[in-house]
């Protein structure tokens, strides 16, 4: 039941204290929608963990230096043999001083140059193992997710694949082919992608039948065109942790095929040489110092890649974010 | 079930066939000295023809597999040529395995004992100091190498608990250090995943209603949280295999075990194909052998699973 006095209310109302709205797209884009963006999102919610912000600067200081060593003032050689100008004799297991920072090895040679050398080609392997096993997972794993006809044959293949044990069949390869940086990658890469292409197979069958790329099949956009705008980059969070953690576990088998006889060749310094290397010595407690140095280089950069990863894959999912 | 278990134990078929016929294809791409011994040096090239066909490797390639086959399926996995030259591979193995098997089988023990009992504390303490400790040592089990943290372990606590640096078979306590060495790994593992699994049970409806209607907590962890958050951790049974196969390689070799992987480690220094060929060989199998029962476990306490009807992935 409306009152009269309200039926009327409008009738003495003057005209001029209403004024024509001015439509703006700017405006009302931001009444109309939230300023949700995922990458920001993301980014906020990894910047909230405070551990994984350490480590992340961490890494990058790691890196950096890494890259600029060399060009620093006073650096040696990590493969030179230093000897003694007066006794003609090589500077062996020199302890760490001002002249050698991290003392030499059994044979003269400076371990500060031959960390962050091995460190380069540790990270070199690392990061081509990442970036290989992207290309080929994310390829295959795309292919396997998306056209169903292959679905069941890649299943298959990879039923029988994922059944070698990745120990035996890493040992296996280096045992057959020459030991060099890239046959590492090689064997790595052959057993790593599989873990990849399943992740984005997973991914990629949930996404495959969403209604906006129902509405694209629909309209005809090819299948390549679907799959490198519509779907991979839905991948890029899946795909960075994959990076995160390969880069250690690269780190790590290399270290375990040096310590197993397969590894690099003892001229090529490498995290896993120098610890072998560190290993013979290590039962004499005055020359430890060629253990200990090496493996708490691994151990930061192992840890901080796989802390950071796992802070990433936190935040890059939506479910976290506010 | 059966269905199941008939088809997942044919795939296992399969790839070991395939894995056989890849190792012993690969081998044959390597050098051949490995065929020859010490001598190697002395012989001319007639000797070595004449020593290369005796052994059958001048046979035309598919010859050479069948007999491969049938030579595994008597059970006979070669000779030695340089580690005991002559000595066949099974006669060298006999006294092997047996330390390699308990050190193995008490390690994946000993790791889900403790795997999975670790895990439910940190659930159960959730955010609190335990649940903090035990991540830290997640993490760092996992992100470094297993061959860094085994050499400090033996390094140092063989000092601390005064224990024998090297294995000693008449010295139980020489056991102690390569059994949880190898374990470490697995045990993380278990433990992360029993957390995680628990955590994910916890924050389910049913549980709320578990509380409303007055059940005690106790009660609520050992009939619902518990038992729903083990049957997915079956299927990191094979994980914790694998793992102790991986970790033989090592701790064998570095506490001289006289084990497989340790002799795995020796063949592949001094290369002995024939050698490296048979040990690759059984721990594919092993691990084939492992994966298969995971899967199979897996089904049978998640009835889910046997209805998938497409051959899903993992």
């Amino acid at each position: 039941m409306k009152s009269k006095k309200l039926e009327h209310i409008t009738d003495n109302l003057s005209q001029d204290l209403f004024e024509i709205a001015n439509k703006s797209d700017n405006t009302s884009e931001k009444i109309g929608y939230s300023d949700y963006s995922y990458w920001h999102s993301t980014v906020q919610v990894f910047f909230k963990n405070k551990i994984a912000v350490v480590f992340l600067g961490i890494i990058i200081v790691l890196l950096l230096f890494t890259m600029i060593q060399p060009f620093l003032p006073n650096q040696k050689s990590p493969t030179h043999i230093h000897i003694n100008p007066e006794t003609y004799m090589q500077y062996r297991n020199v302890p760490p001083g001002s002249e050698f920072w991290f003392g030499t090895n059994q044979i003269g040679q400076d371990l500060w140059a031959r960390i962050w050398s091995g460190t380069r080609t540790s990270l070199l392997i690392g990061i081509s193992v990442a970036f290989f096993e992207i290309i080929i997972g994310v390829t295959i794993g795309t292919i396997w997710g998306y056209v169903r006809k292959l679905d069941r044959l890649i299943t298959e293949i990879y039923n029988v694949w994922n059944n070698i044990p990745t120990t035996v069949l890493m040992v296996l390869m280096t045992y057959i082919l020459r030991p060099s940086i890239s046959t590492l990658i090689i064997v790595m890469v052959l057993t790593g992608w599989l873990r990849m292409a399943r992740l984005v197979r997973n991914l990629v069958t949930i996404i495959r039948d969403r209604e906006y790329n129902l509405a694209s099949r629909c309209l005809g956009t090819p299948t390549q065109r679907i799959l490198s705008k519509n779907i991979v980059p839905y991948l890029v969070s899946v795909i960075m942790l994959r990076v995160a953690l390969a880069i250690p576990f690269a780190i790590g088998s290399e270290v375990f095929l040096t310590y197993i006889g397969l590894g690099l060749p003892v001229q090529i310094p490498s995290l896993g040489n120098l610890v072998n290397e560190g290993r013979i010595l290590m039962m004499s407690p005055s020359l430890r110092y060629q253990l200990l140095f090496p493996a708490t280089v691994i151990s930061i950069i192992t840890v901080s890649f796989y802390v950071i990863g796992n802070a990433f894959a936190d935040a890059a999912d939506p479910k976290n974010h506010v | 079930m059966l269905k199941y278990t008939i088809k997942r134990s044919l795939q296992s078929i399969i790839t070991l066939f395939i894995v056989v016929t890849v190792v012993f294809l690969l081998m044959r791409l390597l050098p051949e000295e490995g065929y020859f011994g010490d001598g190697f040096e002395k012989l001319d090239e007639m000797q070595k023809e004449a020593i290369l066909t005796n052994m059958g490797l001048r046979d035309p390639l598919p010859i050479q597999l069948l007999n491969f086959y049938g030579q595994l399926i008597r059970g006979d996995l070669g000779e030695s040529t340089i580690y005991r030259r002559g000595v066949s591979v099974n006669e060298i193995l006999k006294d092997k395995i047996p330390y390699s098997l308990w050190l193995g089988l008490s390690s994946v023990f000993l790791s889900m004992i403790l795997g999975i009992s670790s895990g439910l504390q940190m659930a159960l303490h959730k955010n609190k100091l335990i649940d903090k400790i035990g991540t830290f040592y997640v993490v760092v089990v996992n992100a470094v190498p297993a061959a860094v943290y085994f050499l400090f372990i033996q390094l140092y606590m063989t000092r601390w608990f005064n224990l024998p640096i090297l294995f000693d078979v008449d010295r139980p306590s020489s056991w102690f250090l390569p059994v949880i060495s190898m374990a470490l790994g697995s045990i993380a593992h278990y433990a992360m995943w029993m957390r995680r699994y628990m955590v994910d049970e916890l924050n389910k409806d049913y549980l709320k209603l578990a509380r409303a209607k007055g059940m005690k907590n106790k009660d609520i962890m050992k009939k619902h949280v518990m038992r729903n958050a083990l049957v997915p951790l079956v299927q990191y049974f094979p994980a914790s295999i694998l793992f102790a196969i991986g970790g033989s390689l090592f701790i064998e070799s570095l506490y001289s075990i006289p084990g497989m992987g340790g002799l795995l480690v020796d063949a592949i220094k001094i290369q002995d194909n024939p050698l490296v060929q048979a040990l690759v060989l059984i721990f594919s199998t092993i691990s084939i052998f492992g994966l298969l029962m995971g899967d199979l476990l897996m089904a049978l306490v998640d009835p889910r699973i046997k209805y998938g009807k497409d051959g899903g992935v993992r």
